[in-house]
């Protein structure tokens, strides 16, 4: 099914809380909200589901209207699974019968049998006869997701799944998911406010923030692409640099007058900030360019240095681990930029220079 | 989160030494005393009167019993769909006064049922001013009241309240969420609701009919406004009329049996609360459109018949009655007032004794604690005084004849708040243990890791995580020990008349609309914290 | 509010202890607290009596009240139903601090004097007041005052003409037009088993069938109802206590209700007629002071007081009947020692069982 969200607004107590959110899944995509809490996202997910109404915009599957000004289709009838946060599975029912309830318009073999194959989907196949306390907290989640998908919806919404689970369950959770939803052919739209289990499970990820959907795209882009500064803090680490636009293709930078790989928007003379991820800078001990090391946080297989340029601003880089450096010692680095990506400063000049993420 | 419930479900928590062993000794200690009715009524059992118990066997208790069946089974019934309809319609649904309907459906908790019955009867009996209309405008004759349905109708609409009540908590904080996932998977709101919120539902819901069935069980002054013989107007009538006292506490012993019987079942419903944990984050109601009206006047009609009619009959007769207050009024107001609020405290704090002793030493001994805590709310007020009363006294007596020795036992308050207590522990007992249950062992641990043990942890850790359940506990309370009698009339002492000696007073010889003062009195204390309850509950919903 | 409620029970509680103002019970004058007065068996409040009484205590404080203005003895009272305060009387035993106990119902009298609770009183006064069938043959406890339990009807529909004795109630010509009161109230107990004592347990049984056959709708919970069935003509006639009539008529001077008086033929057995009245506790400390007390409810003003609050007949035939009443005219009793209606009671209520009388 192709999910189209169209100009869509939603909020609560009267109060738009998310304005404008437009994007498009296609069938056997997976799409995920990512936002912090209170953005709206979960909101936006009940509102494809039918349990919220839209305060504006459209939503409509494979071009039929869901809901918009004058229509309201019903949960029931959308064909939409959910899985809920809680799990939300009946406690008095088995796995097996709370993977088949939602196949109650099928005669009872038949429904038994297609539980057995989506609870074998997901793992659970020994798990059909345990009542949900009996099992792990992942394993309801599993079964959840069983329930959802036993009825062959044309689209499946997550709302923060994992957010109950232990946090070295999530990951390996998540990938189980997205391999049990990719062997279906069902698309899916996530909602979850970690960074990590959206780029496991997604292919495009919408980021959502101060009330507006800031960029949907996929992990990579929205990592190597930001639309803007929001996303571009919000998705993945790194520093913003003062910058002056030269001419279309060039700006001056700390680091030298650089070159564009795509015409710049702004007019020459512009105050822009450039964003430098922490694997643009690479650590080169014959790199003419000496900085000093001011913080030092090892990651396993690599070092996250926080450097000082001698302009005075920061920046990190992303040095395999064998690099050991101490603080306050001089290293070389040299710039290693596919993209050039500048946003406009606009009287922003108090925090320019400044890391983020 | 979902490692805590496993947690309290497999219960392998390290068990507190020490302290512990302090509570379980303790909890025994106030046990005791629900023992004494206990073995005076199977003490009884000892001494059968075989002609008496010939003739009722042949001649009553047949009837009897078939009563008390259909009683239970219609008053069960009707209390469980009044009960779980309400509470959906208030939880899962939006309509007009929702938010008014929501604490306003509990209030009828505070009306005692011989009110109800006096109002219905006097409002639609053949020889009311309303029938009398009716039959002369329309030619309609209205069915009689004086009937097994009139009062099946009565015992609901006082009663339902305690379906109500937890039906609503579990249907706002799991059922919107299982109708939820249910549609979700294609079910419409009605099959969702039937296969999905009401299943989840039902243990609370049964927990519910388990208590409004105790209370039908032990109900005699709705029953004898009706004449119908339940097992309760049976042990008043071999107490009475036989004049035969071991023969009544024989009949109650039997009582007791069948009250067993229902707090067996009722441990069984609570293990299943105890696996229903989903969805902690409250769903959407769903709005009824134009059909919510319909809701709206539903409610009304409760309301208008459990609560509004019972009220103003009251107040038509007490406005006529005025005069009948004075000083002695003012005491007996006061009386009753103190005697609640002590019983309420002591009551609820030897709740929590127990249903600490069982939380931290869960075994054999404390379940039976327990289990003999329900016990004393089935026997009738009654037999309970007179089983906790005489033997106390002939004991006092006795060793007063044999030793000289004066025994301070009755007399003074602390018989009347020891029966209170034993009468009401149940009572107190449900939501103080529910509100331990939510007490996390993490929270405790944490605690004493921290240095704080003991009554430092009571008060900082305990207490404010358990006031709410202490104020429910102690609320409810408050408000059945305002509307007893039997128990209050036999063992006060001099000069602690209440309301409800007043109305008893009045009552016994049919002075009905007297009694009117006093009872719409005790109906207005009741509810003032029947409001404060359920108003604090409703804003957290 | 609520955190105040735990304080405050405990303040509350300690209160108690400490001895509670009986002023409601006792009067003006400050009492004893009431756990003392009531556990020192022995004679721990002076000149006060000690008083256990079902009698409605809007009927008996006047009394109390008008006894200590006129003798200075105080009252301390406590009231119950009889059996309750009878068990509790039991379980006293000799450290029971009642002196004097009042009932309404000569079958709680009888039961009173059963078991032993009662001691026997030798009393000029009272023997020359109280006629003898309103007393213990053996002295222990005597009657004040008296309620008639006879049959009301509606004039119009059931004349006078048409009922004679309680019996003939039974005749099928009265068929669908009775209204009685359920068989659980003492008073029609107290009625049935002085049948018996006259009748024969057959012939009553037979009786109490044809009432139940003839009953218009189910045994009503309390007279007033059988009083109001007949005003609105779901009966036409029934079996209650006088005074009760006498309230529902000050309430509705038009009432279409009146007074028959049955088995009033020569050698009739005359109206039923019950008590209320009182003895002295066989363990009160002060029997003469307790005597002086009944005696005195049997005189004049108090006998006025007794019967008049509550529309009875005074059990001492010297004093005239309240003004009301009268107009009901005079009626034979009947003469049976009232301690009949106790000792076949239990019989009574086995034979209303057995009549499916309920």
């Amino acid at each position: 099914m192709r999910l189209e969200i169209d100009n869509a607004t939603v909020g609560y107590d009267g109060r738009p809380v998310l304005a404008g959110a437009t994007l498009g899944l296609e069938q056997g995509e997976i799409g995920c909200l990512l936002g912090p809490s209170g953005a709206g996202k979960t909101t936006l997910l009940r509102a494809v589901a039918g349990f919220e109404p839209l305060m504006g915009g459209r939503i409509s599957a494979n071009g039929e209207v869901l809901v918009d000004g004058r229509i309201h289709l019903p949960p029931e009838r959308r064909r939409i699974g959910m899985v809920f946060q809680d799990h939300a599975l009946l406690p008095h029912l088995s796995v097996l019968d709370n993977v088949r309830f939602g196949l109650f318009r099928e005669p009872r073999r038949k429904a038994e049998a297609r539980a057995r194959e989506v609870l074998d989907l997901v793992g659970l196949a020994d798990a059909a006869d345990r009542l949900p306390h009996q099992i792990s907290g992942g394993q309801q989640q599993r079964v959840a997701l069983a329930r959802a998908l036993a009825p062959q919806p044309r689209l499946v919404l997550l709302d923060e799944p994992f957010s109950s689970l232990d946090p070295d369950l999530r990951e390996r959770l998540a990938v189980q998911v997205r391999e049990a939803l990719k062997a279906t052919g069902v698309g899916a739209l996530m909602v979850t406010h970690s960074q990590a289990e959206a780029f496991a499970m997604a292919d495009r990820i919408g980021v959502i923030g101060e009330g507006r959907l800031q960029q949907w795209a996929s992990a990579y882009d929205l990592y190597h692409l930001p639309a803007n500064r929001f996303v571009a803090g919000f998705v993945g680490e790194g520093a913003l640099l003062p910058a002056t636009v030269v001419d279309d293709w060039h700006v001056d930078t700390p680091f030298g007058v650089l070159s564009a790989d795509h015409r710049l928007p702004d007019p020459p003379g512009t105050a822009v900030e450039m964003l430098l991820r922490p694997d643009d800078v690479i650590h080169d001990d014959d790199a003419p360019l000496q900085v000093e090391v001011v913080r030092r946080h090892f990651r396993g297989a690599d070092f996250l240095y926080t450097l000082r340029l001698a302009s005075g601003e920061l920046v990190q880089a992303l040095v395999p681990s064998h690099h050991d450096h101490a603080r306050g010692q001089l290293i070389g680095i040299r710039l290693d930029l596919e993209h050039v990506i500048v946003f406009d400063r606009a009287g922003r000049d108090e925090d320019s220079g400044s890391l983020i993420g | 989160m979902q490692a805590t419930a496993e947690h309290l479900i497999r219960q392998d928590r390290p068990a507190t030494a020490g302290a512990a062993r302090w509570w379980v000794w303790l909890a025994v200690l106030l046990t005791l005393p629900s023992l004494i009715p206990l073995l005076a009524t199977a003490g009884a059992l000892l001494r059968p009167d075989a002609e008496i118990i010939g003739h009722l066997w042949r001649y009553v208790l047949p009837q009897v019993a078939g009563n008390t069946f259909w009683l239970l089974l219609w008053v069960g019934a009707g209390t469980a769909v009044l009960g779980t309809a309400l509470a959906a319609l208030v939880s899962l649904c939006e309509f007009p006064g929702r938010r008014l309907f929501a604490w306003l459906l509990v209030l009828p908790l505070a009306m005692p049922g011989y009110v109800l019955a006096v109002a219905f009867i006097g409002l639609f009996d053949y020889s009311s001013p309303l029938a009398g209309w009716l039959r002369d405008g329309i030619g309609w004759q209205l069915p009689e009241i004086r009937s097994r349905a009139g009062l099946v109708a009565v015992l609901t609409l006082t009663l339902y309240p305690y379906v109500y009540l937890v039906a609503r908590e579990a249907f706002a904080s799991q059922g919107a969420r299982a109708m939820e996932a249910a549609r979700a998977l294609g079910m419409g709101p009605w099959r969702a609701f039937w296969r999905a919120s009401v299943p989840m539902a039902r243990p609370w819901i049964a927990g519910g009919v388990l208590l409004v069935l105790m209370e039908t069980l032990a109900d005699f002054g709705a029953v004898s406004a009706f004449n119908y013989d339940t097992f309760a107007t049976a042990i008043y009538k071999a107490w009475f009329g036989l004049f035969s006292t071991d023969t009544a506490l024989q009949i109650a012993g039997v009582m007791l049996l069948v009250l067993l019987a229902l707090v067996g079942m009722e441990v069984v419903t609570r293990r299943r609360q105890a696996f229903t944990a989903i969805g902690t984050a409250p769903a959407a109601r769903r709005p009824l459109g134009r059909r919510g009206w319909w809701a709206t006047a539903a409610c009304s009609l409760v309301v208008l018949l459990a609560l509004l009619l019972p009220l103003g009959q009251l107040g038509w007769y007490a406005s006529g009655h005025l005069a009948d207050h004075d000083t002695r009024y003012f005491a007996s107001i006061r009386n009753a007032l103190s005697l609640s609020a002590m019983a309420a405290a002591l009551t609820t704090a030897a709740a929590f004794v127990i249903a600490l002793a069982a939380r931290e030493r869960p075994g054999p001994l404390t379940t039976t604690t327990t289990r003999i805590t329900t016990l004393g709310y089935g026997l009738p007020g009654s037999l309970l005084a007179i089983g906790l009363y005489v033997p106390v006294a002939s004991f006092s007596t006795w060793v007063f004849e044999r030793h000289g020795i004066e025994l301070l036992l009755e007399g003074g308050l602390l018989l009347l708040l020891v029966a209170y207590g034993i009468r009401f522990l149940a009572v107190a007992h449900a939501p103080v243990s529910g509100g331990l249950l939510r007490i996390r062992p993490s929270l405790v641990e944490a605690s004493r890791s921290m240095g704080v043990t003991g009554a430092r942890q009571l008060c900082r850790v305990h207490w404010p995580l358990l006031r709410g359940s202490f104020a429910t506990a102690a609320l409810l309370v408050f408000v059945d020990t305002m509307k007893e009698m039997p128990i209050t009339l036999m063992m006060r002492p001099f000069g602690w008349d209440t309301l409800a000696t007043r109305v008893f007073e009045l009552t016994s010889e049919g002075e009905y609309a007297r009694a009117a003062l006093p009872s719409l009195a005790i109906a207005l204390v009741g509810l003032v914290p029947v409001i404060a309850l359920t108003r604090r509950r409703g804003n957290a919903a | 509010m609520r955190k105040l409620l735990l304080p405050a029970a405990i303040l509350f509680a300690l209160s108690a202890c400490s001895g509670q103002d009986t002023a409601p019970a006792t009067g003006d004058a400050a009492a004893p607290s009431a756990g003392e007065s009531a556990d020192t068996g022995a004679d721990g409040q002076g000149d006060g009596l000690v008083v256990y009484t079902s009698r409605n205590e809007q009927l008996v404080k006047p009394l109390f009240d008008r006894y200590t203005e006129e003798t200075g003895v105080e009252i301390t009272y406590m009231t119950d139903k009889a059996p309750p305060l009878m068990e509790r009387l039991k379980a006293e035993g000799s450290r029971t601090p009642a002196d004097v106990f009042i009932t309404v119902d000569a079958g709680n009298l009888w039961q009173a004097a059963n078991m032993d609770l009662l001691q026997p009183i030798e009393s000029e006064v009272l023997e020359a007041n109280i006629p003898d069938n309103l007393q213990d043959p053996e002295n222990r406890w005597f009657g004040l005052s008296v309620r008639a339990r006879t049959i009301i009807h509606n004039p119009e529909r059931a004349p006078a003409s048409e009922l004679s004795t309680y019996e003939d109630l039974a005749d099928p010509k009265w068929k669908g037009r009775l209204c009685l009161r359920t068989s659980g109230a003492v008073y029609n107990q107290s009625l049935v088993a002085t049948m018996m004592a006259t009748l024969g347990e057959e012939e009553t049984e037979r009786v109490v069938r044809g009432w139940v056959d003839n009953l218009a709708a189910a045994p009503m919970a309390n007279d007033n109802a059988v009083i109001e069935a007949i005003a609105s003509g779901r009966c036409d006639v029934g079996i209650t206590n006088t005074y009760y009539l006498g309230r529902a008529l000050k309430q509705d001077p038009e009432l279409p209700v009146t007074v028959f008086w049955p088995n009033q033929a020569e050698g009739g057995r005359g109206v039923h007629v019950n008590v209320s009245g009182a003895g002295v506790v066989k363990h009160s400390d002060q029997p003469q002071a307790a005597q002086a007390f009944i005696e005195w409810l049997s005189g004049g003003t108090a006998q006025e007081l007794f019967a008049g609050e509550n529309l009875e007949y005074p059990a001492n035939p010297e004093v005239p009947m309240a003004e009301l009443i009268q107009a009901w005219g005079e009626y034979r009793q009947d003469l049976i020692n009232v301690s009949q209606a106790g000792a076949m009671q239990a019989e009574a209520v086995k034979l209303m069982d057995r009549a499916g009388y309920r």
